[in-house]
């Protein structure tokens, strides 16, 4: 395949690769993004092709996989084209099935259809179901169309005509960093700084060479959206870059990766190895003169370089340690030459802003939010998975539309936003508008689009110190207030979960929170104590209740709960005895049981197993 | 040359200078711990923090360095107001706890009114301020030890922790080290908190008849001890005070 040396060449490639796909031609693509992988979706695969072997179906019907669609939950997921219906829960076994309703009459396999928790109706289309209906999906809609591994469906979906729109008319940077500006594009790593402000302070430092990076690193615990993006669509991110360096006039780009995302780094080298036989990508792209070439450099397992300047020193080979701004990297950055660093949720609105324009993307959220935000809605919540809304829409749409409500029929009691550097918003405040604003004023912070629902069995005082003790293990150490302030409210909070704690420990914990906040190096350190101040403002009842009356009233702290059974309910059935993984439960068949609350280790699997409900936690 | 104010005044300094070196050439003392002149800053011990305001006078402040802050044109500085005394009391509680053995610490803590012990102390025997590494490396042109781990495992060390044949045992290391310079061990031995701005009962006057002392002055022997420069002091009748105490 030789270069395209041109737009016309780009276009016209374009054209065969769209005639190349009869739509009428049934396709099935099975998601093969990491969350469906481990549920099997490679076996699907495998059996959907086996069968149409068999079938001699192999070149009447196309298979695909693709990216994360985002419905982690019913994984693995899959689309029948081309009349677009939506199956869940699919396994190797229902192959036959799915090849059989590709072809006769085109009559959908009804027990893999999506079916509705409440009126137990079976929805054909994806953008029927609940999950999908309230989602605007800019970033993601094309996840579920794209075989990431094949530029050539990258284009089919109109890829690169940005790039190639800007590389055509010669449009001068400053214009397209003006329209970022319009756009009202927010750094979506998490602090939110405009976009456009950042560009434009790049553009007028006139030190050369400049540099652009994508942040790939996705710390939080629980995040998983920026990993899905480079699974599933890595061309948008690229596209973006090329674009972004266009109007700064940088030279070379980084994409920093963490290692632990082995199947995106894959897919990014393909994309960008394609990208580059293409002529998207490296010298004089598409005959335009301007010349731009992307690394990829893979993190090494820590929290701390998704902090620009520790992520900086990382790509020079030092130690990950931040270092005190300013300067900012816009200033002195990479090498020490202007840098702009950008999360890959970001450099993805690229070309959709310059494709759809500023005043489209402007329309979509609040007055000073804009756009859509990308969430990992997961803890307990019944339709886990990632979630594209737009800014503005309420907790109480994401919680009990999107997201079906809280399994078992627990009771809503805290959102956690932001992954550790954010905050925990209380059950109290689920008509919230989600926009940056609304979840600072909250105590909150939007951060890169974690969010974790907690019901009634949570206990909010282990979840603080959940965190801590994250935090603390994830803190580079250099600067004292955070390496310290880390480890010391770990401490307290470990004697409080324990039921040693002293009503004078919350006032340490604000002080050393405080210091934390105001004196920290670098955001880390900054945002380390939010998990602690957010449960101190909305749930300080239970941490009272830990310090005053030895109790958790969540029944979690293991220090301050036994197991029990109850002689009048339990039957003898013997079902914990079995599971219990330190025999500490005694009791013949048929007679009540006891427990042995030396052994016992309150792991909870009796609780689980017990059919009358005989297990007391107290 | 940009023009900054700290703390109300206007001052003009050369580009590349830090907000600590300006302050300074106005008089304006800020506390550090991980600082030296012949040394680069580092930014690690947060004890010159300094509330800074942005020229565009939006009204917000941050929290930062000065020792890493370059002056810029424009810049508002606060070097005492209440957030700064408030952090750097809450900073020498945690110093204190973390480390009670260091002379540098106690008067740092004296010096700025800090009494309260509400940590448990640790009796660390290092800050991680750096100074021992930039001075080894430096000033000493040896490079010999660096850090090593990541957050509480972080500790200065030689390359995997063997032997360094870098290492010439100059002690420049130790001659630099704010924890090294050991306290005295005085009347409140036991206790975390010097307090020797408290005490003003020179310690060595318990025991001695003459200053026993061959540690710099601290603030308690400043204020109220042998070395006090405004009044001579009788060592009978600082004994008998004690006496009757």
């Amino acid at each position: 395949m030789p270069k395209l040396e041109s737009i016309r060449d780009l276009e016209q490639f374009r054209d065969v690769c769209l005639e190349g796909r009869d739509s009428n031609k049934p396709c099935l693509t099975v998601c093969a993004g990491s969350g469906c992988t481990a549920s099997g979706a490679h076996d699907v695969i495998a059996g959907l092709n086996k069968n149409l072997e068999k079938l001699g179906l192999a070149d009447k019907i196309d298979v695909k996989s693709t990216g994360c669609h985002g419905f982690c939950e019913k994984g693995p997921v899959m689309i029948v084209w081309p009349d677009g219906i939506f199956y869940n829960r699919v396994t190797s076994r229902d192959a036959a099935a799915i090849v059989a309703s590709a072809t006769n009459g085109r009559k959908p396999v009804e027990k893999l259809l999506y079916q509705d928790p409440q009126t137990g109706e079976r929805v054909l289309h994806e953008n029927d179901v609940p999950f999908y209906a309230r989602q605007q999906r800019i970033l993601f809609g094309n996840n579920g169309r794209i075989d990431p591994r094949q530029i050539e469906d990258y284009l089919r979906v109109g890829g690169y005509k940005a790039q190639a729109k800007v590389l055509g008319n010669k449009t001068p940077g400053e214009d397209i960093v003006d329209e970022i500006k319009k756009s009202g594009l927010r750094g979506r790593g998490g602090a939110g700084f405009p976009t456009g402000v950042k560009w434009a302070a790049l553009k007028s430092n006139p030190a050369t060479p400049k540099y652009i990076i994508c942040n790939a690193d996705e710390g939080d615990p629980g995040a998983f959206m920026d990993r899905s993006l480079l699974e599933g669509n890595p061309h948008s991110i690229i596209e973006g870059m090329i674009i972004g360096a266009y109007a700064l006039d940088a030279t070379t780009g980084y994409v920093y990766v963490r290692a632990e995302y082995p199947l995106a780094v894959e897919h990014l080298r393909v994309a960008l190895r394609q990208a580059e036989e293409f002529g998207l990508l490296g010298q004089n792209i598409l005959g335009s003169g301007f010349s731009f070439r992307i690394k990829v450099v893979q993190g090494a397992g820590a929290f701390v370089c998704g902090e620009e300047t520790a992520l900086i020193a990382s790509i020079e080979g030092r130690v990950g340690e931040p270092t005190p701004r300013p300067p900012f990297p816009v200033q002195r950055g990479l090498w020490g030459k202007p840098t702009i660093i950008n999360n890959v949720k970001t450099w993805a609105s690229v070309p959709q802003i310059i494709n759809r324009g500023a005043d489209w993307y402007a329309a979509i959220g609040t007055e000073r939010s804009k756009g859509t935000m990308v969430f990992s809605l997961v803890g307990k919540i019944n339709n886990t998975g990632l979630v594209e809304v737009p800014m503005g829409i309420t907790l109480r749409e994401m919680i009990y539309i999107i997201g079906g409500g809280i399994p078992k029929g627990k009771e809503l009691k805290a959102v956690q936003i932001g992954g550790p550097s954010g905050g925990c918003i209380p059950a109290s405040l689920i008509d919230l508008p989600i926009d940056y604003e609304e979840l600072t004023k909250a105590g909150s912070m939007m951060g890169s689009g974690g969010m974790v629902v907690m019901d009634e069995t949570t206990c909010m005082v282990d979840v603080a110190r959940y965190f801590m003790e994250f935090l603390e293990e994830e803190s580079c150490g250099k600067c004292f207030p955070c390496r310290e302030g880390t480890q010391r409210l770990r401490e307290i909070l470990e004697r409080i979960c324990a039921g040693k704690g002293k009503e004078e420990d919350l006032e340490v914990l604000t002080d050393l929170a405080w210091v934390m906040k105001e004196t920290s190096l670098c955001g880390l350190g900054q945002t380390a104590a939010n998990p602690v101040l957010t449960t101190l403002r909305y749930f300080k009842d239970e941490y009272l209740a830990h310090i005053r009356e030895h109790r958790c009233p969540a029944k979690v702290c293991k220090e301050l709960i036994v197991y029990s059974i109850e002689p009048t309910v339990c039957d003898g059935c013997h079902a914990c005895v079995a599971v219990c993984a330190t025999d500490a439960i005694l009791g013949e068949k048929k007679k009540s049981h006891q427990i042995d609350s030396g052994k016992c280790i309150k792991c909870g699997a009796c609780l689980e197993v017990c059919q009358p409900k005989a297990v007391l936690v107290s | 040359m940009p023009k900054l104010k700290i703390n109300g005044i206007s001052v003009e300094v050369e580009r590349g200078t830090s907000v600590l070196d300006a302050a300074r050439f106005l008089g304006i003392p800020i506390p550090t711990l991980c600082h030296d002149d012949g040394l680069t800053p580092y930014g690690a011990c947060r004890l010159c923090v300094v509330e800074v305001a942005s020229a565009n006078g939006n009204g917000r402040t941050k929290m930062l360095s000065a020792c890493t802050l370059p002056a810029e044109d424009g810049l508002i500085v606060q070097t005492h107001s209440a957030k700064v005394e408030k952090a750097r009391r809450l900073l020498l509680e945690m110093y204190v706890a973390t480390c009670p053995q260091s002379k540098t610490i106690q008067d740092l803590a004296s010096k700025y009114g800090m009494r309260q012990e509400r940590l448990a102390p640790k009796h660390d025997n290092c800050i991680q301020c750096g100074l021992c590494v930039r001075m080894c490396e430096e000033q000493m042109m040896a490079g010999a030890i660096g850090f090593a781990g990541r957050g509480a495992k972080r500790h200065v060390s030689r390359p995997f922790d063997m032997t360094s044949s870098l290492c010439r045992q100059c002690g420049a290391c130790m001659y630099i080290c704010p924890v090294c310079e050991l306290r005295c061990h005085g009347a409140s031995a036991e206790s975390t908190l010097c307090n020797g701005c408290l005490n003003f009962a020179t310690v060595c006057m318990q025991s001695y008849d003459d200053a026993m002392c061959f540690l710099d002055p601290c603030h308690a022997c400043e204020i109220g001890g042998p070395l006090r420069s405004d009044v001579p002091v009788k060592l009978s009748a600082v004994k008998s005070a004690q006496q009757e105490k």
